[in-house]
């Protein structure tokens, strides 16, 4: 689940930092901020030249005993770091994408309105009200969790998809 | 203006309620604010009041002096008496009452307006607004009195401790009618029986002298007039706050005269902002959020941009994360800008969070914008009902679904729903392929085919959709008469891979590669034609040169070089049929489909064997069936089960099987015949020729052979052997198969990234 949400600015100060298990939150603002060295040197490493294609999530940054940190950056650079809970394994790569565009998604009527001056901080409740129902979702979410399979290609499947494909 | 002859005690009372109309002291009064409030007090129908400041020159002016001040007044008057409203009754009426301002709404409320004007860090009390509910209380008519006044006090009391209250209840009275009352008592109960005239509403900014020259002038009038409806002094304050309330419904008659002034915005919101369900939209206030729109944005069906309704609320002096919560609340549909119903939603909150409502966490479903024409709102007085919003849709969650069209096409939410302009909503797009896929379908479902010049999605849901490329072929079939429409226009996957079909066909008599084809489509796609993946459609093989065709030779070794000869021939054989059929896919197909020729090659050759019955065809059979050998003997016992009728393998094995059997390849005799029956039933019965479900049909056939070996496991040593290397072949042919599929289900992915990237790119970035 998701323990710790953090929304970094691009000059990498927080514009949005919370956690679930409140008391331990130093904790994950620490982890957040050495995530963003990762995240600068994920960033750089898809190079100049391919920024447009870069892919906006980054995936796992760094996975320690506990947590995993996940990482999504907005053509803006505006980083989206989540903090997901190890026990939670079943949580699949397309939920934690999922997360991330529900987040970007907020993010980006945070950005619309007019009041919202961009770097400050973020109190919109709206946003407020998504990462909560992200954080506990996730925690919930990892018990009914639809396993998608793109995975495995067999010709079976490939006949019956493709017919159901349309 | 004409001399106005007031009597002693009118001038006091008109001086008075100038006084107290004069919030700034200038000598005049700007059309709104405690004027309105006044004249709303006066309960004078809203056409009368606005004849009344017309005659008394106001309109003109723009303002209020003190003359026209009291012109009015006396006109009012002379309006509250019944006579007709003429410039010249001013001075002819003669014993004229003093105009009565009365509030017919429960005073705790107007206290509530008022007290929080005193509250908040606005100037001047502001009135009114929260209109009693209704069964609050007409103003108490003479009984009141001490009772009224002592639960209000004790109400009033209550009140400082607990300012702010859910809209559900009453508006708190404030200290500042608590205030009153104080003053009250000092002032007298003496003074009560008032009645009639006089200024109730004791001037709370300017508070004492104006009070106490109303106590005067309540004094000077202590026998109340037969009419008087209210009360009595004590009751006065309230009311006096209540006719706060009501100069605003008199005030949005006169929005129209508003000066457009940061304070005067701020009056004018404070008082028009009478609900009675605490989030209901009266008319006269929705008239005036729709005045108000106009100033902005002279189009009603138009939008308010950000900025400028920032400015806009930014003058109600609140805090700017409380606007920037009702900003939230008030765009729903987050674009940005603001409808005129966002924008009216916006106003009454505003209007609401300044009388001291807290604002709601969710938008409250009477300030839902509804999606019915905007000209509605303007019909106040017709559509009463209508404009209050019960005919909202249904309520959306805060998170909705983003409006920014860049981001829109990228980031959409699985929850979301497609609203109704494409502009506004554009429907979300899922990044997963499959996703994708639906939702681009959807787009293309929804009309978009024809009019939507992204044609690009249209292709592309078709190319992406299908793991084979002949499904993606079989759209382009589907949708060619879309993708005529399109020919000229930006459907460069849909229009090229068609003319590449018409081409490759045409060229296919000629023998050119399928690279020839290649370069008519603009974009970077790949072509169906590209040798890449090796499956080559049978038909594409034979229209292609050898060169294509030995990678499909090289995908498929047992391919035997008679496929040149038979490729000419059988070409516009097959075409024929594909012609006939209306479906180009054949050809698009083509290149990628080499394990599947054999049976393809079948099944065409089938098709044309079903349609035009031409023995050559069996011959073409024959000589495709060299390629299709291993498979063909694998799926002859297959055939010869007879079994499953619908596999088209099992037609093209039977097909094959006949081949094979004029060829002698096949130990097996009988099974033709009786396969080739139901070859000419299926075929029959198939007039379409659809590739996908060929290879499904291949495919299934393939595997259906497979457990029908077994059986003849029994029979026929020989059976059996050859049944193991049909097996065998079989397995070769699905794995190529597979590979080769695999293959073009990467280049569709890689396709459909940079499809999506461009598009990334085309849709400009409005955010930082």
């Amino acid at each position: 689940m998701a323990v710790c949400v953090a929304v970094i600015a691009k000059e990498n100060y927080p514009l949005y930092i919370r956690s679930i298990p409140t008391e331990n939150e130093l904790k994950f603002h620490y982890m957040v901020h050495t995530s963003l060295d990762v995240v600068d040197e994920k960033i750089s490493a898809m190079g100049k030249a391919l920024v447009d294609q870069r892919e906006l999530y980054l995936g796992l940054l760094y996975p320690t005993e506990d947590y995993k940190v996940y990482g999504y950056v907005t053509n803006s650079k505006v980083k989206f770091v989540m903090v997901v809970d190890s026990s939670n394994t079943a949580l699949r790569d397309n939920e934690i994408r999922s997360m991330f565009r529900k987040l970007h998604n907020s993010y980006t009527d945070v950005m619309c309105n007019p009041f919202y001056n961009p770097g400050d901080r973020i109190q919109s409740r709206a946003f407020d009200g998504m990462v909560t129902s992200m954080m506990i979702q996730a925690r919930r979410g990892k018990e009914s969790l639809v396993a998608r399979a793109p995975g495995a290609w067999s010709p079976e499947e490939a006949a019956k998809g493709g017919a159901e494909d349309l | 203006m004409e001399g106005l002859t007031l009597s002693d005690a009118e001038q006091k009372y008109y001086s008075d309620l100038f006084s107290y109309c004069d919030i700034e002291s200038t000598k005049k009064v700007s059309a709104n604010g405690r004027v309105l409030e006044l004249f709303r007090a006066a309960q004078l129908p809203n056409d009368v009041v606005l004849q009344i400041m017309e005659l008394c020159g106001a309109t003109r002016l723009g303002y209020f002096g003190r003359s026209q001040f009291y012109i009015a007044l006396k006109l009012v008057a002379v309006a509250q008496s019944g006579f007709p409203l003429r410039v010249e009754s001013i001075n002819t009426v003669k014993d004229l009452p003093l105009p009565r301002f009365v509030a017919s709404k429960n005073e705790q409320e107007s206290r509530h307006p008022t007290s929080y004007s005193s509250d908040s860090e606005n100037q001047g009390s502001y009135s009114g607004v929260i209109p009693p509910p209704p069964g609050r209380g007409q103003v108490k008519k003479g009984s009141t009195s001490h009772d009224t006044v002592q639960p209000r006090a004790s109400v009033d009391q209550q009140e400082p401790v607990s300012p702010v209250v859910s809209p559900q209840q009453s508006p708190p009275a404030s200290p500042h009618t608590w205030r009153k009352h104080n003053r009250h008592p000092s002032g007298g109960n003496s003074e009560r029986p008032l009645a009639g005239p006089g200024p109730f509403w004791s001037p709370f900014g300017e508070a004492q002298s104006g009070s106490s020259a109303g106590d005067a002038v309540w004094s000077g009038h202590s026998p109340p007039p037969p009419q008087e409806n209210w009360v009595s002094f004590a009751d006065t304050p309230p009311t006096s706050t209540l006719l706060t309330m009501h100069p605003a419904s008199v005030q949005d008659q006169t929005t129209v005269r508003t000066v457009a002034s940061a304070t005067t915005a701020n009056e004018i919101r404070r008082q028009s902002s009478s609900y009675d369900d605490p989030w209901k939209i009266t008319d006269e206030q929705r008239q005036y959020y729709v005045n108000q729109f106009k100033t902005i944005q002279p189009d009603l069906n138009g939008f308010i941009p950000g900025s400028a309704a920032k400015e806009f609320f930014t003058k109600s002096k609140l805090p700017i994360l409380e606007l920037s919560h009702i900003w939230e609340l008030s765009d729903f549909d987050k674009d940005g800008a603001l409808t005129l119903d966002e924008f009216c939603a916006a106003f009454h909150l505003v209007v609401a969070r300044k009388n001291g409502y807290d604002l709601p966490e969710k938008l409250p479903e009477s300030l839902m914008p509804k999606l019915i024409d905007l000209e509605d709102s303007a019909d106040v007085g017709d559509q009463p009902g209508e404009v209050g919003y019960s005919g909202s849709p249904a309520e959306a969650p805060p998170s909705k679904s983003p409006s920014m069209p860049s981001l829109n096409q990228t980031w959409p939410e699985l929850n979301q729903s497609s609203e109704d302009t494409a502009i506004v909503h554009p429907v979300p797009i899922r990044m997963t392929p499959s996703k994708i896929h639906m939702q681009e379908m959807e787009l293309k479902r929804t009309g978009s085919d024809h009019t939507n010049p992204t044609s690009p999605l249209l292709v592309k849901t078709s190319d992406l959709s299908e793991e084979n490329k002949i499904n993606s072929s079989v759209k382009f079939a589907s949708g060619n008469t879309v993708a005529d429409g399109y020919s000229s226009s930006d459907s460069f996957t849909s229009d090229p891979e068609q003319i590449g079909n018409n081409v490759t066909r045409q060229r296919s008599h000629s023998g050119t590669s399928p690279e020839n084809t290649a370069p008519p489509p603009p974009p970077p796609r790949p072509q169906p034609s590209h040798s890449r993946s090796s499956s080559l459609d049978m038909n594409r093989t034979f229209s292609v040169t050898t060169g294509q065709q030995q990678a499909g030779v090289v995908a498929q070794p047992p391919a035997v070089p008679p496929r040149p000869q038979p490729s000419q021939a059988p070409g516009p054989v097959v075409h024929r049929p594909v012609d006939a059929d209306g479906l180009i896919t054949h050809t698009s197909t083509s290149p990628q489909q080499i394990p599947e020729q054999p049976n393809f090659a079948d099944f065409s050759q089938f098709e044309v064997f079903a349609a035009s019955n031409v023995n050559e065809e069996q011959d073409d059979e024959a000589e495709k069936h060299p390629e299709v050998l291993p498979v063909e003997k694998s799926s002859d016992p297959a055939s010869s089960r007879v079994a499953k009728t619908d596999s088209k393998i099992e037609e093209k094995t039977a097909a094959s099987a006949p081949a094979n059997v004029s060829k002698g390849t096949t130990p097996l005799a009988p099974p033709p015949k009786p396969v080739r029956r139901r070859l000419k039933s299926e075929d029959e019965l198939r007039p379409e020729v659809d590739e996908h479900t060929q290879k499904t049909g291949v495919l299934a056939a393939v595997l259906a052979s497979q457990p029908s070996i077994p059986r003849s496991v029994g029979k026929d040593k020989k059976a059996i052997q050859a049944s193991i290397r049909r097996n065998k072949e079989t397995n070769t042919v699905l794995a190529r198969l597979n590979s080769e599929l695999q293959q073009q289900l990467k280049d569709v992915l890689e396709e459909r990234i940079s499809l999506e990237v461009q598009l990334e790119q085309l849709r400009p970035f409005s955010h930082l």
